[in-house]
């Protein structure tokens, strides 16, 4: 499986997913400037990610503890998540993301 | 000496739960401890970004949260006396001439000791800014990120923006004694408690504040001096709403912040320490959890833990030079048992 992620300079870079594995996971797996500063708690929203247009209805829903995370984001869209809740399966093979501002380490 | 300054075995930066045993492994051999935080509570990470959810790796504990765990530390290390100073930031390191060290914070508080542990994490709790041009020009002058004095805002037509506790309390408190209230939130449902969120709605229908659902774009005003505010709610033209004093809270997330500044070799702002005493490059200067690093580092509690124990050891032989160091269990030792007030019938 694989995801494609868009860093903040614009640079699509081609990630190896493993089923069961966080995005967020796989984004600081491979070194990417990400801050997920809770580490995956769903408690401080620096792991904010946009999810490409043809990706958003293919996603669980967002819990209400997600949602409410996303107020502590920056520059929140429609296609926001955090990247921590979304879950690797073989429905997301090929998701493409882009890592919000905000997310700095 | 002034009540801004102090004197103590060992200062800690950072209260959060590697900071707070820490204390616990050097009141065991006999050091007392000074800690420096930029929150307000004890706890860091634990107690401000996940109070509420539960930890399943601290040993002996299927399961605790992280303000359980807070206060479990409180209680455990209460018997030797720590000092707090909390929201205050570690500023400054000096090494002074009789070999001791010199911290200085953002608030003017000057602490000598013999030792320093940077227990610090992922650095400084700092509030998140949101992603607007000329955020600078009006920050501290007319844009804030907390609030130390009411009094600085009577009279005030104040924007307050955000969803969570700290916006609507402010709303709520600030409200009686500003000129005008107004809030806004990217949605039209808060986070806060719903005591408080009702308690805004309630003056919104009394008309005695204003409520947007936008999310906030540009900044007018000329010499840090705020104006007006552009707003952008969802699918909707953009418009300005007036305002004087514009309070965002976007919660908070921790920077570095000063400690770069201490000259201790950061490797990726992390502090590498050796792992038979966790000190850093400069003698004299710790550093355990999440904030050092070392071959094989893994950022957990439980680590931090170890690195704390280890740390005294080493302390104690810069805070004692003279005196020779004797390993005991709390099991064991009736002068340990002592020092943690176990009175003989619970020995």
């Amino acid at each position: 499986m694989k995801i494609f992620v868009t860093d903040r300079d614009g640079k699509e870079h081609e990630l190896e997913a493993l089923e069961g594995w966080r995005v967020m996971e796989i984004i600081k797996d491979y070194k990417l400037d990400l801050k997920a500063e809770c580490g995956g708690a769903c408690c401080c929203a620096t792991c904010h990610v946009y999810v490409h247009e043809d990706w958003v209805d293919k996603l669980y829903e967002m819990r209400d503890d997600e949602e409410d995370m996303l107020d502590e984001a920056i520059d929140v869209e429609d296609n926001s998540r955090l990247s921590c809740q979304i879950l690797m399966s073989e429905e997301l093979d090929g998701l493409k993301v882009t890592i919000a501002p905000g997310t700095e380490i | 000496m002034s009540e801004n300054k102090h004197k103590t075995d060992v200062i800690i930066i950072g209260a959060g739960p590697v900071g707070l045993f820490a204390v616990f492994e050097l009141g065991l051999l006999d050091m007392k401890a000074h800690l420096v935080d930029i929150l307000d509570k004890p706890g860091g990470q634990c107690a401000e970004l996940y109070p509420e959810k539960p930890i399943y790796d601290i040993p002996a504990f299927p399961v605790i949260t992280g303000q359980e765990l807070t206060d479990n530390l409180m209680a455990q290390i209460a018997p030797f006396d720590p000092v707090f100073h909390y929201q205050q930031m570690a500023e400054s390191l000096t090494k002074l001439d009789n070999g001791n060290w010199e911290l200085t914070t953002d608030q003017g508080v000057v602490i000598e000791a013999k030792v320093v542990v940077i227990a610090a994490g992922g650095g400084s709790f700092m509030p998140k800014k949101p992603n607007i041009p000329n955020l600078e020009e009006y920050e501290d002058k007319s844009l804030f990120y907390a609030v130390r004095k009411m009094d600085q805002f009577k009279g005030k037509n104040i924007l307050i923006a955000g969803g969570g506790d700290s916006a609507l309390d402010w709303c709520l408190n600030l409200q009686p004694l500003a000129q005008s209230m107004k809030l806004v939130h990217r949605r039209d449902n808060f986070r806060a408690a719903p005591d408080s969120v009702s308690k805004m709605r309630k003056l919104v229908d009394d008309q005695k504040m204003k409520l947007h659902i936008a999310d906030v774009k540009e900044l007018h005003g000329e010499n840090g001096q705020l104006h007006a505010v552009t707003v952008q709610p969802k699918g909707e033209e953009a418009y300005q709403i007036e305002c004087d004093t514009l309070l965002a809270f976007y919660g908070l997330t921790m920077k570095l912040g000063p400690i770069a500044n201490f000259g201790l070799n950061l490797h990726e702002n992390l502090i590498p320490v050796d792992t038979e005493k966790f000190e850093t490059t400069t003698a004299g200067i710790f550093s355990i959890g999440d904030i050092n690093s070392y071959a094989g580092k893994l950022k957990l509690i439980l680590s931090g833990f170890h690195e704390g124990a280890l740390m005294a050891q080493q302390a104690f032989r810069y805070v004692y030079p003279d005196k020779k160091l004797r390993f005991q269990y709390t099991t064991s030792s009736s002068s340990l048992q002592e020092k943690l007030g176990v009175d003989d019938k619970a020995a």
